[in-house]
C-alpha cells in the first residue's frame, strides 16, 4: 500500500497512563475507502486509539496521519468525522442547532450545510424533530443525531466508536443500512466494535487488539479460520452416554460436555457482549447462544451428568438434556458417525447444529491466548 | 469549504463557539438577571449609607457590573462541557485549544459589554454625566476583555465538577473587589492599601471609570489602558498554556 492509498498510517503509536501502557506500539495501515474493523476486549485500547487518531487526547510515541496530515492537526480534523460511543451533542440545542454548529466548526458554507443538514436529518429519521431540543431525544435518536454530526463535513474518513451499542434491533439494521451507504459512498471507515456479527458482515479487514497490542490483522473470513478450521457440532441426546466412546468417534478432534459448553459459551458471551447493556450488540450467533445459554443454565445440572456412563448416579435429579460439543474439521464423517451410533444405540437426537468457524471463535482465541 | 487553516480562519471557527456559548449559556433569563442584579445588591449592601453622592458612586457600580458578568459563566463552561463530554466533540472538531478559549472569552466578553449597559443608564438617571464617552466605552471592551480572558484561568483546573471552579472563582473574585478602589477611591487610601490595589486589573478599570465619568483618576488614562491590555496579554498566554495541559486530563 503506497502512501497515497493509505487513509490512516500508524506506527508504532502508544499512549501511557501513568505506569499503565493503554496502547502498546501499535502499527497499522488503512486503505482509502476501506471498512476496517477494530476490535478488542473491554480495556483493550480501541477507544484510546481512535482518540489519538481524532486528536481528542495526545500520543506519547510513535506516528500516526490522516490523509497523509499528522493525526489531530487541524487539517487531518477537518477530513474526518467522529461519532464516539456516547452521545456528545449538546443537549441544550436542538438537532438543527446541533448541525449547525458543526458545520460553522468545519467552515462549510451555510447554503450547503443547510442543504445537507436537511438531507441527514431526513436520511436518519429525524427531520420531523429537527426543532426539538437533544435533551428529548431517546438514546437511539441522539446516536443518529451525533452519526449526522460526524457526515455533516462530508468527511473523507468516519470514526465509529461503537456505533451500534445500546441500540434496539430496528435501530442497529438502521445504522447497519446507513454504514454499508458511506461504504459504497467511498468513505473510509474505522469501526470499533464488541459485535463481532457486525464486525465480520461490515468490515474488509480487522485488527484484534489486546491488552494495547495488536494480536491479529486480516480479514474477517481468514481470522475465522485462523480460528483453526474447526467447525463446531453440537449434538443433544435423549439419554446419558458414555463421554470417552464419543470422544473415540472417528472425526472428533475434541469433546465437549453440557458444562463445558456452558463455560465456553458464557466466555463467548463476556467477550461478544463486553458487560451489559448492549442490546444493539444481539445479533446472528450471539442471539443464538444466548438462547443455548438461557436453555443451558436451566439444564445445567442435569448436564453435569452427561459424559458419564449410562446409568451413573444423577443425584436423583432426572435428566433430560445429555449435550455436547464436538469440535472438528471433517462434519460429513463426524455427523454420518453420530447419526450411525445413535442408531446402533438407540438413541434419538434432539439437537444437531453445525457451526462453521467465527470471528467470534477467533477473537475469543486470540484474546484469550494472549492472557496466557 | 475553506482550504486555509491559519490564525484568521480559526478566529472565524471561534465565532461559532460564541454562538453556541450565547445560546446555551449566555441567553438564559437567570444569567441576564443575575448579571444586573448581583453586582447591583452587592454594591447597595457596600456602598449605600456612606458619606458619598450617588452619582459618585456610579463608576464602581459599572466596575462591578463588567467584572462581575464576564467572569461569571467562562469558569464554569469548561467543568460543563467536560462533564457533557462536549468538550469532547469540540476537541475532535478542526479547532485549536485556543480557538475554544477564545470562543468562550468573545461569548463572556459580549455578554459583559450588553449587561453593562443597564448600569450604565441607571447612572445617568441618577444624575451622573459621562464626561468622556469614548474613554469610557474603551475601557469597557477592554476591562470586558481582560476580566473574560482572566476568568478563563479559573476554569483550567482540570475538573468537570462546576461547583469547583465556582468555588476558586469565588476564592479570586471577592478580595478583588475589596482591594480594587471600587469603595474607596484610591487617593483616599492608605498608602499600604493603595499599593495593594496595583496587583488587581481591577483597579485600573475602576480608574478609567471614574475619569470618564468626571470623577478624579489616579493613574494617568493611558497607564489605566496599558495596564489592563498587559494584564489581558499575560493572563491569554497563561490561560492557553494552562489548558493546553490539562485538556488531556479533562477527557
Amino acid at each position: 500500500m503506497n502512501n497515497q492509498d493509505t487513509a490512516i498510517g500508524v506506527e508504532g503509536l502508544t499512549k501511557l497512563f501513568g505506569q499503565i501502557t493503554a496502547v502498546d506500539h501499535i502499527s497499522f495501515k488503512v486503505k482509502r475507502g476501506e471498512f476496517f474493523g477494530f476490535l478488542g476486549p473491554n480495556g483493550a485500547g480501541k477507544t484510546t486509539t481512535i482518540r489519538m487518531l481524532t486528536g481528542i487526547i495526545k500520543k506519547d510515541s510513535g506516528e500516526a496521519s490522516i490523509m497523509g496530515y499528522p493525526a489531530g492537526s487541524v487539517r487531518a480534523k477537518q477530513l474526518s468525522g467522529v461519532m464516539p460511543e456516547l452521545s456528545n451533542a449538546y443537549l441544550d440545542l436542538t438537532a438543527w442547532g446541533n448541525l449547525m454548529l458543526m458545520a460553522e466548526l468545519y467552515r462549510i458554507p451555510a447554503n450547503q450545510a443547510k442543504e445537507r443538514a436537511g438531507s441527514l436529518l431526513q436520511n436518519l429519521g429525524l427531520f420531523e424533530r429537527k426543532d426539538s431540543k437533544a435533551s428529548t431525544y431517546s438514546m437511539g435518536m441522539r446516536k443518529r443525531l451525533v452519526l449526522s454530526m460526524a457526515l455533516i463535513p462530508d468527511p473523507q474518513i468516519l470514526f465509529l466508536d461503537e456505533p451500534t451499542s445500546g441500540l434496539d434491533v430496528q435501530s442497529v439494521r438502521f445504522m447497519r443500512a446507513l454504514l454499508r451507504n458511506l461504504k459504497k459512498e467511498g468513505k473510509t471507515i474505522f469501526l470499533t466494535t464488541h459485535n463481532m456479527d457486525e464486525a465480520a458482515e461490515m468490515c474488509e479487514r480487522v485488527a484484534i487488539i489486546n491488552r494495547g497490542k495488536i494480536v491479529a490483522l486480516d480479514c474477517p473470513d481468514n481470522l475465522s479460520i485462523s480460528a483453526g478450521r474447526v467447525y463446531l457440532i453440537d449434538v443433544s441426546f435423549d439419554k446419558a452416554v458414555s463421554q470417552e466412546t464419543l470422544a473415540n468417534l472417528p472425526g472428533v478432534n475434541r469433546l465437549e460436555t453440557a458444562q463445558a459448553i456452558e463455560t465456553s459459551d458464557m466466555l463467548r458471551a463476556q467477550q461478544a457482549m463486553a458487560g451489559a447493556g448492549r442490546p444493539g450488540g444481539m445479533g446472528g450467533n450471539q442471539g443464538r447462544m444466548q438462547a443455548q445459554m438461557a436453555g443451558g443454565l436451566s439444564a445445567g445440572a442435569a448436564g453435569t451428568g452427561a459424559g458419564k456412563t449410562p446409568g451413573a448416579d444423577t443425584g436423583g435429579e432426572e435428566k433430560t438434556d445429555y449435550r455436547f460439543r464436538f469440535y472438528t474439521d471433517n462434519t460429513t464423517l463426524l455427523v454420518t458417525t453420530l447419526v450411525d451410533f445413535s442408531r446402533a444405540n438407540s438413541l434419538q437426537i434432539s439437537i444437531l447444529n453445525v457451526r462453521p468457524p467465527s470471528l467470534e471463535d477467533a477473537f475469543v482465541r486470540l484474546t484469550e491466548e494472549a492472557k496466557r | 469549504m475553506t482550504n486555509s487553516f491559519g490564525v484568521i480562519d480559526q478566529i472565524i471557527r471561534s465565532w461559532a463557539i460564541v454562538k453556541k456559548d450565547m445560546r446555551i449559556y449566555y441567553s438564559k433569563g437567570p444569567v441576564v438577571l443575575m448579571g444586573i442584579m448581583y453586582p447591583a445588591f452587592m454594591f447597595i449592601a457596600f456602598a449605600f449609607g456612606r458619606d458619598m453622592p450617588v452619582a459618585s458612586l456610579m463608576p464602581g457600580l459599572i466596575s462591578m457590573s463588567v467584572f462581575f458578568t464576564c467572569s461569571a459563566i467562562a469558569p464554569i463552561t469548561f467543568p460543563w462541557e467536560t462533564q457533557a463530554r462536549t468538550l469532547e466533540r469540540l476537541v475532535s472538531a478542526p479547532v485549536a485549544v485556543w480557538t475554544i478559549l477564545l470562543g468562550d472569552m468573545l461569548a463572556s466578553m459580549l455578554t459583559g459589554i450588553f449587561i453593562t449597559i443597564v448600569p450604565i443608564i441607571i447612572a445617568i438617571a441618577v444624575g451622573s454625566t459621562i464626561v468622556n464617552a469614548l474613554v469610557l466605552a474603551g475601557a469597557i471592551i477592554l476591562g470586558a476583555i481582560c476580566f473574560a480572558t482572566l476568568s478563563l484561568l479559573i476554569s483550567s483546573p482540570p475538573t468537570s465538577a462546576p461547583q469547583y471552579s465556582q468555588m476558586i472563582s469565588s476564592f479570586v473574585k471577592f478580595p478583588l473587589i475589596f482591594i480594587s478602589g471600587i469603595f474607596v477611591p484610591l487617593s483616599e487610601m492608605p498608602a499600604f492599601a493603595r499599593s495593594i490595589t496595583f496587583i488587581s486589573p481591577l483597579t485600573y478599570f475602576t480608574d478609567l471609570a471614574r475619569y470618564s465619568m468626571g470623577g478624579g483618576n489616579y493613574f494617568p488614562v493611558g497607564i489605566d489602558f496599558m495596564v489592563l491590555a498587559a494584564f489581558t496579554v499575560a493572563a491569554w498566554i497563561i490561560a492557553v498554556k494552562l489548558h493546553n495541559r490539562t485538556l488531556p486530563k479533562r477527557i
